[in-house]
């Protein structure tokens, strides 16, 4: 593989491609180093990846996965969502190239089966037999799954007051679904230490870290792809620990550095909900750092009140002209119903914040009239029923036709 | 005020293996500098610039102490503190 090994991101230490995520000597985190070279005949390498199988895996060369490409019928494999030109909410928006990309489509609903068929493929080939994660919920559903699907035993620890829809859509895998009291921050610090005592489970966000986080960046290869190798202007981009925004912009630069597309690293922008947007909070005063804080917001996926991946986070925002801003819980709500109603995609909470960001910066004069831009779209509306609920009034009628025409009197036409 | 720090799987190299050391101090400034009294190593892997570096989560009973007072945090007697990476989940 590529993968060379992992790298401490604050003082570059240098440790093999093994369950470690922090640096021992300063607690950095550690990532993936590749070495890849410039490709010498761009063709043949796009083609390589186009003439692979129709999901993630098609993206091997550029994961750190020691053997052969996972085979692509059998697991749950991920990937290749659609990215939907999305003319009518640019049209609501006054943007003038407007494309979504909708990870909903993912086997389990989110972007986080990406993550999960890294960390797990790569937990099998250091020889674990379990999974494990802390979730804030999309991401306990894909370890259970990814569990089932390739035979090994999973535990998901979740916080106990986690949406209904996303805790039954992961018991039904038949995992050790696990309800921590407190919020997903103790859940995190709960996990964390029980790795250190569980050497022979495979936390996907703790010491498979790592190798979890780069199974984001394939969202940034296949905008690329969809786009027909050419890059956007600027990706709008949810932020929970940092670590999908980081990662997506970490894929565009592999890809512009190894010549498979010409161009600059995109404008990103970043989006909280205002419940609970320390990272939001640090770019708006200048901080290089985020101070934690205790989430409060319908946007249960994006509660991490303590985001690992926020200095880094706060780095990309402002290397590359973006922002982070931050949505109320009101504005979220109306981020799903402007999606559902232009584009027909029913996003999570975490959907409308990112559909409520691109409003914001939309109306702020901040996308440029020539513009492409890239929504990204991490999770379905399915799972957080609750934010739409009395959003809308239905007619309930006789099963006539004079009750229906009552009940749409002077809108039906003659 | 004595009081027990718990270390993570990271750091026990420097402390003989230990999953635990014992402390002394009335705040988690003081029982950190007590620790790094016995343990020199400790200090230039959790602090930089005289402050926990920033990766770096130090629980007093469960709360992390950036929510209370930070390293002058008062210590009751027979306090726990835990110190964790911060990298971790997302």
């Amino acid at each position: 593989m590529a993968a060379k090994q992992l790298k401490c991101r604050e003082c570059a230490t240098e440790y093999p491609l093994e369950a470690r995520y922090v640096c021992s000597r300063c607690f950095g985190p550690l990532e993936v180093g590749y070495e890849h070279a410039r490709a010498v005949d761009v063709g043949e390498v796009r083609r390589r990846i186009q003439g692979g199988p129709q999901n993630m895996w098609r993206y091997h060369d550029f994961l750190p996965l020691a053997g052969a490409q996972p085979r692509t019928r059998t697991g749950l494999p991920a990937g290749c969502t659609p990215l939907i030109r999305a003319d009518r909410l640019a049209e609501r928006l006054g943007i003038r190239e407007l494309w979504v990309k909708n990870d909903a489509h993912n086997p389990t609903h989110s972007f986080k089966d990406r993550v999960v068929s890294v960390a797990a493929t790569r937990a099998r080939e250091l020889g674990f037999d379990t999974l494990a994660c802390a979730s804030t919920g999309n991401l306990a559903n894909s370890v259970a799954a990814h569990g089932a699907a390739l035979g090994m035993a999973s535990y998901v620890l979740i916080p106990a007051d986690l949406e209904e829809q996303k805790v039954l859509a992961t018991g039904v895998y038949g995992t050790n679904v696990v309800k921590v009291r407190g919020n997903y921050d103790d859940v995190n610090r709960l996990c964390t230490e029980l790795s250190g005592d569980r050497e022979n489970w495979a936390f996907v966000n703790i010491n498979m870290r790592p190798y979890y986080a780069e199974g984001s960046k394939t969202v940034a290869y296949e905008i690329v792809e969809q786009l027909g190798w050419e890059l956007p202007d600027r990706c709008v981009v949810p932020i929970a620990s940092g670590s999908l925004y980081t990662k997506i912009a970490k894929g565009f630069g592999e890809f512009i550095d190894v010549g498979l597309v010409d161009g600059e690293l995109p404008t990103m922008n970043g989006a909280q909900a205002t419940g609970c947007s320390p990272v939001a909070k640090a770019y708006d005063a200048g901080q290089d750092f985020c101070r934690p804080v205790k989430p409060s917001t319908i946007a249960k996926s994006l509660a991490i009140g303590n985001p690992a991946d926020g200095p880094y986070a706060l780095d990309l925002a402002r290397m590359t002209g973006g922002s982070i801003d931050a949505v109320s819980d009101e504005e979220i709500r109306a981020g799903i119903r402007l999606l559902a109603e232009t584009t027909g995609i029913f996003t999570e909470t975490a959907g409308g914040v990112t559909t409520a960001t691109l409003a914001k910066l939309a109306e702020r004069g901040d996308i440029g009239a020539d513009e492409r831009v890239v929504l990204v779209i991490t999770g379905d509306g399915l799972k957080t029923l609750d934010a739409v609920r009395d959003s809308f009034t239905a007619h309930e009628v006789d099963a006539s036709i004079e009750s229906f025409e009552a009940s749409f009197a002077g809108s039906v036409p003659a | 005020m004595a009081v027990t720090v718990r270390l993570p799987t990271q750091l026990r190299d420097a402390v003989g293996g230990a999953s635990a050391v014992e402390a002394e101090g009335a705040t988690v400034g003081e029982a950190l500098e007590s620790v790094f009294a016995q343990h020199g190593e400790l200090r230039e892997r959790l602090y930089q610039d005289g402050g926990l570096r920033r990766f770096v989560n130090v629980y007093l009973g469960g709360e992390d102490i950036r929510f209370l007072d930070g390293l002058d945090t008062a210590l009751p007697a027979g306090a726990e503190l835990t110190i964790l990476p911060a990298v971790a989940g997302g």
